[in-house]
């Protein structure tokens, strides 16, 4: 069929679909990675005096640490030195509006399609963009500050709100928790800060765009969410990335706190760049997620599809604390080409009649690698305690991987622990079968994916949805022959 | 409208088809009986286009160009389209989005616009009476779990979707209750018209009493060896294949 295999060729080197160049001027400090490159970091910022000690004391931790080896990974070596720490667009400014903003970022914006006057009407969705390491424009804060919800860059809260930052960051996932948290804790650069204030249920959905921007510039991403007793707050992360010749470290950290009776939605659409078709110059995305349930009846659930990257490690994970508190994972994890992703979630269950549910959707396709890891543990306290993990694999091809490494500890009698697990591939048949009613391979594909990843899709926003099911689509294309 | 000349098919370097030869005029309905095993599906398979059948000789001619340069979806496109034998299962996709789908491809295909939401939802309403398919099947994934009938229900309705030209129905009786025999045939009568046509692919007389053929053919050992009127099928279903076998062997 030879107009299959030019459909093929065309979309196996077709161009990454996001890969542009922004040409924002950039203010960088020189590579590499020193006490002195902290200290430099911190000035710049503003910080006091405390923030600068969390960094170089994380920073000392980090310097014991070796990167971890554990994960179904082929990690390249990395060399520290030759990164870029910190990069701030220069134009910095707070804007009233949008015809204030440099011209070229708008043009960025539109290429995304999130321009943030579409934004603003159509979803209604505060839009707190991260350009490089420094927020650049903020809206829909009139809006949340009338309920007292705090929504910022966190170098601005590490300002306004000293307080709130101190007694939280660091306290889900403390410096030394892994080798990628504490470089991150050494030399984050900026992310978003969230606070909910007691009973409020946030009517927006808050939302941040990440994406890295300048040239050979490591991004440290630090967020922070805080649900006070009975809030709520539905937040949306979502990043695509330029291309790229240089491989480009991503070490994010977010950390979650969910008090009495309040529920934090986190959902991320992740589409870094993967590297062009022998895995050269994608992003290496290390990531560490962590919630705690500090409160009875509260609740964490995340919800991520995973599409980019030319390496994932990441496991968005829950504390149980409090009694009758609940997590979640819902996960679609792409992997194609050459790009290998390591992901899955922890659910330690520390409080009685603790709740959770792992759902995790593996597709691979190319020649690339795709596992799930997951833990759950049961903590001897934990009474009546239960976790339900059901983790699938797709496969496209034959050439790809997948992978289930399910770690299971019950500590306590009372706790029931189920894991149910499938590997499944899309059948000749199947596409046989789209096909004969005049839908092309591509788009069969895409429908069969979307299918398969149903279950996690339906817990995505609305809008999100709509597009992760596109990048779904994008992410396979020409990836079954 | 369909000329299949001087056709092999061979799959996996087994012979399956060996000169088959058969002509379907617009207006007209067809039924091709036969043992198992003879390669009725097959056919079916190759005129669709499956690539896993090898055409070795032969042609398929469908409204004067050769189909065996079109690729499956554009082969549907143009108008052929297949009830299968055992319609597969597709978890997660709706036949709501399905039928959406494959419509908006179709009508893109021939310069038409895509249907609105609205127009669209009616006119798949507009089917589902044509088949009787009053339950909420278009609601759940395609064909997951549906029962043996209510899959052959699935593909007439999916037919009367598309408004194919040439519809091939492999075996669409077979697992149907008296009542769904004849919901069916109706809704394949309904869709008749002098422009389409269709070949059944059976292996009872009884769906011919609802669906009157104008050709009957029994195929044997991947050719067609006999064709009659409806007569035919009547003969067959008394005596069976025998004696056509013992025909050919003299
Ligand atoms: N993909 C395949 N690989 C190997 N053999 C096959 C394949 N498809 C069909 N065959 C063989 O080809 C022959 C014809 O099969 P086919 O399904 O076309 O028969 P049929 O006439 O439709 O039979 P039935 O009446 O039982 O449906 C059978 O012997 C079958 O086993
Ligand atoms: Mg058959």
């Amino acid at each position: 069929m030879s107009n299959q295999q030019d459909i093929l060729g065309e979309v196996t080197t077709s161009d990454y679909k996001y890969g542009f160049y922004s040409d924002i001027e950039t203010e960088v400090i020189p590579k590499g990675l020193s006490e002195e490159v902290i200290r430099i970091i911190s000035a710049k910022k503003n910080e006091p005096e405390w923030l600068l000690d969390f960094r170089l004391k994380s920073y000392q931790k980090w310097l014991s640490m070796e990167t971890p080896r554990w994960a179904h990974l082929n990690i390249p070596s990395i060399d520290f030195q030759n990164i870029i720490y910190f990069a701030a667009p220069k134009k910095k400014a707070q804007y009233e509006s949008l015809d204030e903003v440099d011209p070229e970022l708008i043009d960025t914006f539109n290429k995304l399609g999130i321009s943030l006057e579409e934004q603003k009407v159509l979803s209604g969705v505060a839009v707190d963009a991260v350009i490089d390491s420094v927020s650049v424009k903020t809206t829909f804060s009139d809006t949340l500050s009338k309920l007292g919800i705090l929504f910022m860059s966190f170098s601005e809260a590490v300002h306004k709100h000293p307080d709130l930052v101190k007694k939280y960051l660091g306290s889900v996932v403390p410096a030394a928790d892994n080798y990628f948290a504490a470089l991150n804790s050494a030399v984050f650069s900026d992310g978003s800060f969230c606070y909910i204030p007691k009973g409020v249920r946030s009517p927006v959905e808050l939302s941040t765009y990440f994406r890295i921007n300048a040239a050979n510039t490591g991004q440290f991403e630090r967020t922070l969410i805080i649900a006070d007793e009975g809030a709520y707050v539905s937040y949306l992360e979502g990043c695509t990335a330029p291309q790229r010749d240089e491989n480009q470290l991503h070490a994010a950290i977010v950390e979650i706190i969910a008090h009495t009776d309040a529920e934090v939605k986190y959902s991320t659409v992740q589409n870094w760049y993967p590297g062009d078709k022998e895995g050269k110059g994608g992003i290496y995305n290390f990531v560490t997620k962590r919630g705690m349930c500090q409160g009875d009846r509260s609740k964490i659930s995340w919800t991520q599809v995973e599409t980019g990257s030319a390496i994932t490690w990441k496991y968005p994970s829950c504390i149980l604390k409090g009694d009758y508190s609940v997590g979640e994972f819902y996960s679609v994890a792409v992997t194609n080409n050459m790009q290998q992703a390591d992901t899955g979630s922890k659910m330690i269950h520390l409080g009685k009649h603790t709740k959770s549910t792992i759902i995790s959707k593996g597709i691979s396709a190319g020649k690339s690698h795709n596992s799930y890891r997951g833990l759950v543990r049961i903590n001897p306290k934990a009474e009546h305690s239960r976790n339900f993990s059901q983790c699938d694999s797709l496969l496209l091809g034959d050439k790809c991987g997948a992978h289930t490494f399910p770690y299971i500890e019950t500590n306590n009698p009372t706790g029931i622990v189920e894991h149910e697990a499938t590997t499944s591939k899309i059948s000749d048949e199947q596409l046989f079968y789209c096909k004969q009613r005049g839908i092309d391979t591509e788009k069969a594909i895409g429908l069969i994916v979307n299918g398969y990843a149903k279950e996690v899709l339906n817990q995505l926003p609305m809008e999100f949805a709509v597009e992760a099911q596109k990048l779904l689509s994008i992410s396979l294309e020409g990836s079954v022959g | 409208m369909l000329e299949i000349k001087n056709l092999y098919v061979s799959v996996q370097g087994k012979q399956i088809i060996n000169g088959l030869n058969l002509k379907v005029n617009a207006g007209e309905v067809h039924a091709i009986m036969g043992p198992n095993g003879t390669g009725k599906s097959t056919l079916a398979s190759v005129i669709a286009g499956n690539t896993a059948y090898e055409v070795t000789e032969g042609e398929i001619i469908y409204n004067g160009k050769n189909l065996m340069e079109l690729s499956i979806e554009d082969r549907a496109r143009e108008g052929v389209f297949l009830g299968f034998q055992y319609p597969v299962e597709i978890p997660g996709v709706s036949m709501t989005n399905f039928m959406r789908t494959a419509l908006d491809e179709i009508r893109q295909y021939r310069g038409q616009e895509p249907l609105s939401a609205g127009a669209f939802l009616k006119y798949m309403n507009q089917k589902k009476e044509l088949v009787e398919l009053h339950d909420k099947l278009n609601n759940r994934s395609v064909n997951q779990g549906f029962s043996g009938g209510e899959k052959k229900k699935n593909e007439i309705f999916q037919m009367a979707m598309l408004e194919p030209q040439l519809a091939i129905l492999d075996e669409t009786d077979s697992g149907l209750d008296i009542d769904a025999l004849r919901i069916v045939a109706s809704g394949v009568n309904k869709l008749k018209t002098k422009e389409n046509a269709t070949v059944v692919i059976t292996h009872y007389q009884r769906l011919l009493d609802y669906i009157v053929p104008d050709f009957v053919h029994v195929m044997y050992e991947g050719k067609i060896v006999k064709t009659g009127d409806k007569n035919l099928a009547l003969e067959l279903e008394e005596k069976g294949y025998d004696w056509i076998k013992k025909e050919l062997m003299a």
